[in-house]
């Protein structure tokens, strides 16, 4: 049972993207509405991270126009999207292997930091009363996600599954309003794939975050997800609600392969 | 020291003293959001007074029974003690217990009111909601996931604590309580027969808080760390009466995985573990020993093995030799003071254990480290303290004398019987099992058999039904040997036989990982368990340890004939899927003598070998015959103590 969905808050249209010869996208078109839990689905190869990676100004595609909060972009660069309340996790998980989950955290909120260098460095008031609020903001994700007891552990001693749950709470720490998660279940076991089920879906709920997810795992996708946009070589083939999706002849196609 | 109690002769009447006495003092702390959060009295005299109100707006009714579920939290505390403000009567529920096998205790208690931690517990009581039509409202302390719950018969704390309080209402409430009144009810685990609610009184718990919180001498300055289930007994008596009776502080960790962080940052005082917590302690310092550098390693072997001589013996304050005292102060810089940081008991005055027996390596482990760890005997139904070590007078093998105001008697069977005034009431609704614990006289029959020895200090042997006699008459309790054996590294199941023969005997089977490590250091070659169950070298491991065994054994005058004479060594180990052990491990004796009637019989003849073929079950399900020679040999015995004197 979630909040309902609301407008259309991010629309992609007609975006396409080339590495020289490599037309890792054409002329794709989709949109987001708030609140949604929106999954981009495709064999391997499709374009989906490049996708994810357009979105968020990691790509700069050739053509097509990007509308995000009515404000229309040719492209995104990754400061403006960060600020504009967008962020993400990894395919490989991109934290600081040698710092704590805390510290790991506290990064996400890097951008909602006003004081400077000066004031940090000698712990002036205004910086101090800055890091208690921040550091309230971390421990309630470190709450949200109970992680708790590996609070003041290096990340790179925390199995997989933690990892990736540390990496979404980072990316919850910037208080995004849309959240773009690159295959957050990869390579994890059921249980660990529930329990990410249960926190995304809280995410959802609780802060009201819209969610853009890359996964595999069929069964997942189709339980949380309120819409589906598949790809497949750089096209969109099938856009809609789960139900369509599995039905859908050319969806089917692009994954058993077809005969040429 | 302890407040005088007087008329205090409730739960909430000491809370409001308390909440007037020391107001400021800290009687809660939460770690939440990564910080120490403080409930002083007055903040929790002040909550509880508000839920109070809620409660009874909701409409909770003296002598009604209300089920809390969850773990330690300040709420949940102040929850059970707003319940008995109004006269309505607590029942703790294990909280990791799944939702069907809440429904007994709901339906057997007429539960109508419910509190649960968070939307885990919740779900669960509305899952058996269907068979309990009694409970009527359920209210939750963390609001996570439930903005979505329309159920009419959930509530949240925060609107129960939004209620406005009437004073005069809830003083008048509090002063209607009487000692006599019941102060909770707790489900007995129930590994005989169906769980029991057992019925305990304000003024029993008090009276045993209060008498052991004397002998301890503990005062609001000692510090708890609330780390077991709310519904068990000791947690009751340790985080709830206790704290209530002398104004101690209780913490509670954030989260099950971070006792271990959490109690090195609370320091407690005043310590509960069960063995099998003491054990996981020390498993785990051991293997952080065994990856420490090899300068850290040598310093620890060296120290610990001072220690063993000269720690026990100070905490004792028995004489120990100056050169001792010396290396054990050095070792307390080095080695034992760090250890009992990294565990968190660097403040522990008092520290116990109870609940099964304790192996005597792991007893003397911590009280040679300086920890001043001692044994208490008591159950659900006495309010927890029978029998505590008093400081100085702690030995490994027994529980100490009775706490003032216990009595104890025996029966013939050698039977237990207590008459304490922390004595339960009765168990809920069931005036049978009430009549057959607890006679006319007030005696409660334990179901353990045991002993006082010289220095009047209660021995536990056994349960009742398991306890035997040789043929002369005189006393044997199996599982009191077969204890005695498991604490041997080497030894990993014992079987011992001697109910109406001459003498006792036992089948072993030793541990296959300690022994195949101690093989490998002798550069012993070796095919796998049966083939070591063979050989000599494992045969003479095993005598010594029984050996030692028949030594101890004959100390104690009351079991010097239950000495181990003759011993073999299974050829396979036992095993629950044969059906010779129980799924929870228990050796099952009989079972065990029918099958291998053999093996008994060549123990008892005198024969030095005996011939076995015997169907084996693989685990692939296939099975096969074995067949072999089993060697038989004697342990050495010991005379008794008391003749020895007498020589």
């Amino acid at each position: 049972m979630r909040g309902s969905v609301g407008e259309v808050v991010l629309s992609v249209q007609d975006v396409s993207l080339a590495f020289g010869g490599v037309r890792a996208l054409q002329e794709v078109s989709f949109d987001v509405r708030e609140h949604e839990v929106r999954a981009i689905i495709g064999p391997n190869g499709a374009g989906k991270s490049s996708m994810l990676n357009v979105l968020n100004g990691v790509y700069h595609p050739q053509q097509g126009r990007i509308r995000f909060k009515g404000k229309e972009f040719t492209d995104m660069d990754s400061h403006r999207a960060a600020s504009m309340g967008i962020a993400r996790t990894f395919q490989n998980i991109a934290l600081f292997k040698g710092m704590t989950v805390l510290d790991n955290i506290m990064t996400g909120r890097n951008l909602k930091m006003h004081c400077n260098f000066l004031q940090q460095a000698l712990w002036l008031g205004a910086a101090k009363r800055e890091e208690l609020e921040h550091r309230l903001a971390a421990e309630e994700i470190i709450d949200f996600l109970e992680i708790q007891h590996i609070r003041k552990t290096p990340v790179g001693r925390l199995p997989y599954g933690l990892q990736k749950r540390v990496e979404l709470g980072r990316a919850l720490a910037a208080e995004p309003t849309m959240l773009l998660l690159d295959e957050p279940m990869a390579g994890m076991n059921l249980e660990e794939k529930q329990d990410m089920c249960r926190f995304i879906l809280h995410v959802n709920d609780h802060y009201g975050t819209t969610l853009v997810l890359i996964e595999h795992d069929m069964g997942v996708v189709m339980d949380i997800s309120d819409r589906v946009v598949v790809l497949d070589y750089g096209r969109k083939i099938a856009d809609g609600v789960p139900e369509e999706i599995k039905s859908n002849q050319k969806v089917i196609d692009a994954y058993l392969g077809v005969a040429h | 020291m302890a407040i005088d109690i007087g008329t205090l002769d409730t739960f909430p009447k000491l809370l409001m003293h308390h909440a007037r006495a020391r107001g400021a003092k800290p009687a809660i702390r939460e770690k939440d959001l990564g910080i120490w959060q403080t409930w002083t009295w007055g903040r929790l005299g002040d909550e509880v007074r508000s839920l109070a109100c809620g409660l009874a707006a909701q409409g909770l009714k003296r002598g009604e029974h209300i089920a809390l579920v969850g773990d330690n939290r300040p709420r949940i505390y102040a929850a059970m003690c707003a319940a008995q403000c109004l006269g309505a009567i607590p029942v703790p529920l294990y909280q990791d217990a799944v939702a069907s096998e809440m429904a007994f205790p709901i339906q057997n208690a007429q539960i109508t009111h419910a509190f649960a931690e968070d939307q885990e517990q919740v779900d669960k009581l509305l899952e058996i909601l269907p068979q309990c039509p009694a409970l009527k409202r359920i209210y939750y302390d963390d609001p996570r996931g439930m903005r979505h719950y329309a159920q009419a018969q959930v509530t949240s704390y925060e609107e129960l604590i939004q209620t406005k309080v009437d004073p005069a209402f809830i003083d008048a409430e509090i002063a209607k309580g009487s000692g006599q009144d019941s102060a909770a009810m707790l489900f007995t685990s129930g590994t005989t027969g169906a769980a029991k609610g057992v019925v305990l009184t304000h003024h029993a718990l008090i009276d045993r808080a209060k008498v052991a919180a004397d002998m301890e001498r503990l005062d609001d300055a000692d510090v708890v760390l609330a780390y077991l289930p709310p519904a068990w007994i000791g947690q009751y008596i340790f985080s709830y009466a206790q704290p209530f009776v002398t104004g101690y502080c209780i913490c509670c960790p954030e989260s099950a995985e971070t006792v271990m962080t959490d109690m090195r940052e609370v320091g407690p005082t005043y310590y509960f573990a069960p063995p099998r917590v003491l054990e996981a302690l020390l498993t785990q310092v051991s293997i952080r020993m065994e990856d420490a550098a090899a300068p850290k390693r040598w310093l620890y072997r060296r120290f610990m093995a001072i220690a063993n001589r000269a720690g026990g013996a100070l905490l004792d304050g028995r004489p120990v030799s100056m050169f001792d005292r010396f290396l054990y102060f050095l070792g307390n810089i080095l080695v034992y003071g760090p250890l009992r940081n990294v565990l968190g008991m660097s403040r522990v005055r008092v520290a116990y254990t109870a609940g099964e027996a304790i192996g005597p390596d792991l007893f003397t482990f911590y009280r040679s480290l300086g920890i001043n760890l001692k044994q208490l005997y008591g159950s659900t139904e006495t309010s927890v303290f029978v029998c505590i070590q008093p400081d100085g007078q702690v030995k490994p093998d027994t529980v100490g004398p009775a706490v003032p105001g216990v009595e104890l008697k025996f029966t013939p069977q050698r039977e237990l019987l207590i008459r304490s005034p922390g004595l339960f009431k009765e168990y809920y609704k069931n005036p049978q099992a009430t009549s057959e614990a607890k006679d006319a006289e007030g005696w409660f029959h334990t179901g353990d058999a045991g002993y006082v020895d010289q220095d009047g200090h209660l021995k536990i042997i056994d349960r009742v039904k398991d306890v035997g006699a040789l043929a002369d008459g005189t006393l044997f309790a199996p599982k009191y040997l077969e204890n005695k054996l498991k604490f041997f590294p080497y030894i990993r199941e014992a079987v011992c036989f001697g109910h109406q023969r001459e003498k006792v005997c036992a089948f072993i089977n030793f541990d296959i990982d300690a022994v195949a490590n101690w093989a490998e250091k002798r550069n012993m070659p070796y095919s796998g368990y049966t083939d070591l169950a063979s050989r000599d070298e494992v045969y003479d491991l095993v005598r010594e340890c029984i050996e030692r065994v028949n030594a101890d054994l004959a100390g104690e005058p009351e079991l010097a004939n239950s000495q181990i004479h003759r011993f073999l060594i299974l050829h396979k180990e036992l095993d629950a899927d044969d059906g010779e052990l129980t799924r929870t491990r228990k050796v099952r004796r009989g079972h065990i003598a029918e099958r291998y009637a053999p093996l008994v019989q060549a123990l008892y003849d005198g024969r030095q070998t005996v011939h076995v073929e015997a169907q084996v079950k693989y685990e692939d399900g296939r099975s096969g015959t074995f067949s072999s020679d089993l060697k038989i040999r004697d342990a050495k015995t010991f005379a008794p103590a008391a003749a020895k004197k007498a020589a």
